[in-house]
């Protein structure tokens, strides 16, 4: 497959799994009434984007009902897509690269959400588009985690910097930052252990990684991306919001939007954070990346063309 | 936080149906539009909350219940009783009729599946059998690795063979293995997979065959949304599960994954894991489920006492 077809086929998998369902809402009622607000407030519902954001947008789709005397659906689509456009962050999606070498990507999240994979996959892509990449095992925690990075390393066929498991996860980070600057790589990303964000010791050390890579690069990490998984539900918000605190998210990627689940809490974790995404996770090959663009994405959700 | 007035909210509801001498059914209907948003917000599948709802409301505007003398505590334990009976009754343990038993673990991606197979091998070891750790996930990079590495920090036996052998035949070869060296128990840790990747859920389907598990555990994360039903329903349909392990709920999710998953399979929870180490193992219960799922661990005490 060309890469522009592995791109579009990508984003039409997206556009049919993340949110799908919202948009034949609008295509099967021709007038906005009752039954059409139940059924889009089930679909919402349905869709993990949670009673309260749900709530919130039908609430706002009434009134502008009301207000602009709006009786069939195609007129309220337009609204709504623009509203999600909006919402979905006109931001930049594209992943910061720094000036000076080399750039800093910082990789968290909860246990098992996809974060080591992200990474293989990550790497590849940034090698294909010219990058010299390094990883750095700072998940020195889990069993086996260093051996899983170092698998994705081979694949890509880039260094790995690690130390034994049970150590410091700062003192990793730290030798893998100055390997970074000696060898001169364009992007050196950091792999850490999976916690959950309701353990205050575990923030707390992932504030102090966070730490010993300000001493090193003052304006690091350039990225500090947030991995959920889309089959999670309403935990997801506490999850974005408890990383947030430790430190400061700068994207989100959306794993495993290859299953059955919609993804819908990002709608309501953008907008109580207005952090973007910047990736999806399709699978567990070493291709299956999406680059994630709000605007593009919403426009796709809707249009059947 | 939000869950946080919810609970206080629910509690008012509650507080004030007790307090009522009559009931209208529009008391009702408010007492329960609360529920259902607790239910919603713990991410409680909608058509579960939905019937759910239903039931309750059916139950609760019965004219018996109504000019009772106490309506609303009438209602608040039909709340109650509906919720038990959806969370199922008594814990029930793992069974474990043939010798050698294979259990069988299986789920989504990243679920916890490696973890609980060591677990559950620790626990059953310390109750003096002798366990065989099964090596079937050849997909993973490194899941062997894990796998063996835990083993090894618990004295566990391991079977593995590699990542060229399919998983059929290592679990097949590791029933020879544990019949030769005398093991009461296998535990496979199968791969992660999507239950609707037909291919990989062939392959499920294949190691029961092949096997007869005693038990098939669906492993499932805790923090799970509304995908649950789709996921636990085609486990179910493909594999006939026989039980259910909830993992993560050592954190702040409410959980509500457990009552959909109940609903749809039918299948009793028989575990859940609160941590990372192997020992954060616990025995389901039901009563305190539902009180979690709720949010509202006081006001059971509180309807308890009603
Ligand atoms: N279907 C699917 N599976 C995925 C995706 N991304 C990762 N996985 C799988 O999810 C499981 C967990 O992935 P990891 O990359 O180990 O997750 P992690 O966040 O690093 O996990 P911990 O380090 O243990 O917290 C693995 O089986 C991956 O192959 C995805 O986009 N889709
Ligand atoms: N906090 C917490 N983490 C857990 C629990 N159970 C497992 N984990 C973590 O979740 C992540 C995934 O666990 P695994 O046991 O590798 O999951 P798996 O289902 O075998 O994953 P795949 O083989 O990739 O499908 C790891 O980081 C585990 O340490 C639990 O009960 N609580
Ligand atoms: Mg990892
Ligand atoms: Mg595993």
């Amino acid at each position: 497959m060309s890469i522009l077809n592995k791109f579009k086929s990508g984003l039409n998998k997206t556009r049919k799994n993340l949110l799908g369902g919202i948009e034949k809402v609008f295509s099967g009622f021709s007038s906005v009434d009752d039954e059409f607000f139940e059924e889009l407030e089930e679909v919402l519902l349905e869709a993990d984007v949670g009673v309260k954001t749900t709530m919130d947008l039908i609430e706002e789709l009434r009134d502008y009902c009301e207000e602009e005397n709006v009786k069939e659906s195609a007129e309220l689509q337009k609204f709504f897509e623009d509203r999600l456009i909006e919402q979905f962050g006109e931001g930049s999606t594209k992943l910061n690269s720094s000036d000076v070498k080399p750039t800093v990507i910082f990789v968290c999240g909860v246990n098992g959400v996809g974060k080591t994979t992200f990474i293989g996959k990550l790497t590849n892509k940034l090698q294909k588009e010219g990058n010299k990449v390094m990883l750095v095992a700072a998940d020195t925690f889990r069993a086996a985690a260093i051996e899983q990075l170092k698998v994705w390393g081979d694949r890509n066929n880039v260094d790995v910097i690690s130390h034994q498991m049970g150590s410091d996860p700062g003192a990793v980070i730290y030798d893998g930052l100055q390997a970074a600057k000696a060898r001169k790589v364009d992007y050196v990303i950091c792999d850490t252990a999976g916690r959950l964000h309701s353990k205050t010791n575990l923030m707390e050390e992932l504030k102090k990684v966070n730490r010993v890579i300000k001493r090193e690069i003052p304006d690091g990490p350039h990225e500090s991306l947030l991995v959920l998984d889309a089959t999670t539900g309403q935990n997801a918000i506490n999850q974005a919001k408890a990383f947030g605190e430790a430190t400061e998210l700068s994207g989100i990627v959306l794993n495993k939007i290859d299953g059955t689940a919609k993804g819908g809490v990002v709608i309501a974790i953008n907008k109580e954070l207005k952090v973007p995404i910047k990736y999806v996770g399709l699978g567990e090959k070493i291709d299956d990346l999406q680059e994630f663009d709000g605007k593009q994405f919403i426009k796709a959700l809707f249009d059947r063309g | 936080m939000m869950l946080q007035g919810l609970s206080e909210k629910l509690q008012g509801v509650f507080a004030n149906l007790k307090k009522k001498g009559k009931l209208s059914e529009k008391d009702v209907k408010e007492a329960m539009r609360e529920v259902r948003v607790a239910l919603l917000e713990a991410d409680v599948n909608f058509q579960v909350v939905k019937k759910f709802i239903k039931t309750v409301r059916e139950k609760s505007t019965g004219q018996e219940i109504l000019n009772s003398l106490t309506p609303g505590q009438q209602v608040i334990k039909i709340v109650r009783d509906e919720l038990q009976e959806l969370m199922g009754g008594q814990n029930e343990g793992l069974n474990l009729n043939t010798h050698p038993a294979p259990i069988m673990l299986v789920g989504l991606q990243g679920a916890g599946k490696t973890t609980m197979s060591v677990k559950l091998a620790k626990k059953l070891s310390q109750d003096n059998k002798k366990v065989l750790l099964v090596a079937a996930d050849i997909y993973r990079p490194a899941a062997i690795k894990q796998l063996e590495s835990m083993a090894e920090q618990q004295e566990i036996d391991l079977f593995q063979l590699g990542t060229n052998n399919s998983p059929v035949d290592i679990c097949k070869a590791a029933m020879e293995h544990a019949k030769k060296y005398g093991h009461d128990i296998l535990i496979f840790d199968t791969a992660g997979r999507l239950h609707v990747d037909d291919k990989l859920m062939d392959e499920l389907d294949d190691i029961q065959q092949a096997t007869s598990p005693c038990e098939t555990l669906l492993v499932v994360d805790a923090m799970t949304g509304q995908d649950a039903v789709n996921v636990a329903q085609n486990f179910n349909d493909k594999l006939g599960i026989s039980g259910v392990v909830l993992t993560k709920l050592d954190g702040d999710t409410r959980g509500g994954a457990a009552i959909s998953i109940k609903a749809v399979t039918g299948a009793p929870i028989k575990y859940i894991g609160t941590g990372e180490k192997v020992e954060n193992l616990e025995v389901f219960h039901p009563d305190r489920m539902a009180s979690r799922i709720l949010g509202m661990g006081d006001v059971l005490s509180l309807i308890e006492k009603a």
